[in-house]
């Protein structure tokens, strides 16, 4: 179960070396690599953080959230 | 400041009313999910009752703050790349909440805690520890109060409106809802100021760039301005020092954002373990927001405005983009975002002040009802000393000072933080890393004009100062700790269990009352 923590450190792998992404080219939308890189991490992360969520939920809480999809590793 | 902008009666009057719904909020929400507002849990934490939404629109109102809105743009406008870490910022700092705040949040909840000293005393059985956590997190409130009521000045300004009688309006009508309905009043008005917020800005980044011929010469023009200011800016950030700068800007940010009393007071007050650990996945519609906000800047740049200082680039933009009825929408979008984290501030400084300074030291056996009466009144001196502060001093001056307060809660993180893992540091040489990180980052901070980073020696690039500090803080302590070794270090006092601490723990007991409401 605490395995799953793990996947948090890719947001700081990706953002906090910036020669990683300080680039003009590709250009999404008319914006620079710079921007649409950072910008989609976002979602990234928080879609990250919310599969963290789900997995490292106890299979107690389940029923009161309605959905019942969880699992418990 | 000002920038002599047209005075605009319709903008005034959509502004004004909309901060007349605010206020009829503020005060109606004494009677929400009602409880006992003579108990500090109950003023000053909303009972510890509010769910994933409510948690969701506090959070999001207390942490973006309305300087935010208006300094982030401010500082893209100023120097381009450089100001864009508030992105990787805060997008970093939820994944690092989610997993140190719900430890906090359930030791706190077991053991009734309201601020991160009393948490410190119950660990460590240390009063100067727990009263240098209370002293920083009061030193580093302060400020940021103040620059709420500096962002409200500059929207005034955009209106058109001189002189400090309105801010002394709007702050009195605060002040008065805060006092009577503590935590519940910005949590209501949060719902208002967020919808405002969103709409302001999925408005302006849709409209404003249809305007301007697009993102594609948005980018452009601000990459052919910026080399040309006097201190010349850049699109991309180039050369070592500039990305570091970058880096460890956003990482000892996102460090220093949950130390902050603001944002602990808002985690606390939140129903269980579960709500906050969700909201750390849903709070990213924030930053995405904050991403595009900052973009403000770039828009203003294309738009050719030229503003006499780079506070003023956001409600120049909106004044020469929007029509007078959306200007006022927008306007107090920014004004009521800066009643939400100003109550919450002053709510937090109050916590502060009446737990771990009153009830410590001055009336150790005062009942609970003094103790809620005690908070209510630190909560107004609090936002009179931050008026003066705005009124009489100058603005940069609550900048610097602001600037300083990253610094300083950064070195609160071993004794609140770290603590929550483990409790090897020797509470004197927490103490003693505590002390020195202060003050070698104070001292730091004001020999260079406070600038937020700092040429590290040896490795010659530049960093932030708060990390640096930390560096210092972190290397003391441990010093400290083994010389120590075990003599004087209390572990036996410690009151926390670790089971107390363990993932999930809480959630699986009922939570406290939840009475009818929203949920």
């Amino acid at each position: 179960m605490r395995r799953w923590y793990l996947l948090l450190a890719l947001p700081f792998l990706g953002l906090l070396y910036p020669p990683l992404y300080s680039a003009e080219d590709p250009e999404l939308f008319g914006f620079p690599f710079f921007y649409w890189y950072q910008f989609a991490w976002v979602p990234l992360t928080a879609g990250l953080t919310y599969l963290v969520y789900r997995k490292t939920r106890p299979a107690e809480r389940a029923p009161a959230q309605g959905s019942g999809r969880f699992s418990r590793t | 400041m000002t920038e002599g902008f047209p005075v605009d009666g319709v903008a005034i009057a959509v502004f004004s009313a909309l901060f007349l719904l605010v206020t009829v909020l503020g005060f109606v929400a004494a009677r929400w999910k009602r409880g006992d507002l003579g108990l500090l849990d109950e003023w000053g934490l909303g009972g510890r009752r509010f769910g994933t939404v409510i948690t969701w629109f506090l959070l999001g109102g207390d942490l973006f703050t309305a300087y935010t809105f208006i300094a982030v743009p401010a500082l893209v406008w100023a120097v381009g790349a450089g100001g864009f870490f508030a992105l990787p910022y805060t997008i970093l700092v939820f994944p690092l909440v989610f997993l140190v705040m719900p430890r906090l949040w359930s030791v706190a909840s077991k053991h009734r805690y309201v601020t991160a000293a009393d948490y410190v005393k119950g660990r460590y059985a240390s009063r100067g520890l727990a009263s240098a956590v209370a002293f920083t997190g009061l030193l580093a409130t302060m400020p940021y109060i103040a620059l709420q009521l500096v962002g409200i000045q500059f929207v005034l300004g955009g209106l058109g409106i001189e002189g400090e009688w309105p801010l002394v309006i709007a702050f009195a009508i605060l002040a008065a809802y805060t006092y009577t309905s503590g935590l519940r009043a910005p949590a209501m008005i949060a719902l208002v100021k967020d919808t405002l917020i969103y709409a302001t800005v999925l408005v302006a980044i849709i409209y404003i760039p249809s305007k301007l011929g697009g993102w594609d010469a948005i980018f452009s023009s601000a990459s052919e301005e910026l080399p040309n200011r006097d201190e010349p800016g850049a699109l991309i950030p180039s050369g070592a020092d500039a990305q570091v700068a970058y880096a460890t800007l956003a990482l000892g940010s996102a460090m220093a954002l949950f130390l902050y009393p603001h944002a602990l007071t808002a985690v606390l007050s939140s129903r269980s373990q579960d709500v906050v650990r969700r909201n750390m996945s849903l709070l990213p519609a924030w930053t995405f927001l904050l991403g595009l906000m900052a973009l403000l800047g770039y828009m203003a740049i294309a738009a050719g405005l030229n503003v006499s200082e780079p506070n003023n680039a956001v409600p120049a933009l909106f004044v020469d983009m929007f029509p007078s009825w959306f200007l006022g929408v927008a306007f107090a979008a920014i004004a009521i975002g800066a009643l939400v984290p100003a109550a919450v501030m002053s709510i937090a400084a109050a916590n502060l002040f009446t737990r771990n300074v009153w009830k410590e030291f001055v009336r150790p056996d005062c009942s609970d009802a003094e103790e809620s009466q005690v908070a209510k009144i630190v909560s107004l001196v609090v936002k009179v000393g931050a008026l003066v502060f705005v009124i009489f001093l100058p603005t940069q001056f609550a900048i610097d000072l602001q600037l300083l307060g990253g610094v300083w809660m950064l070195q609160t993180l071993p004794a609140v933080m770290i603590a929550l893992y483990t409790r090897w540091f020797h509470r004197w040489g927490l103490l003693a890393g505590w002390a020195v990180g202060m003050v070698f980052g104070t001292w730091v901070a004001a020999s260079q004009d406070f600038v937020p980073v700092w040429e590290l020696p040896v490795l010659s690039v530049t960093a932030y100062t708060a990390l640096a500090a930390l560096a210092v803080n972190l290397v003391v302590a441990a010093v400290v700790t083994v010389v120590l070794g075990a003599r004087g270090r209390a572990d036996e006092l410690d009151e926390t269990r670790p089971r107390v601490y363990e993932e999930l723990e809480e959630t699986r007991e009922p939570a406290p009352v939840v009475e009818a409401g929203v949920r």
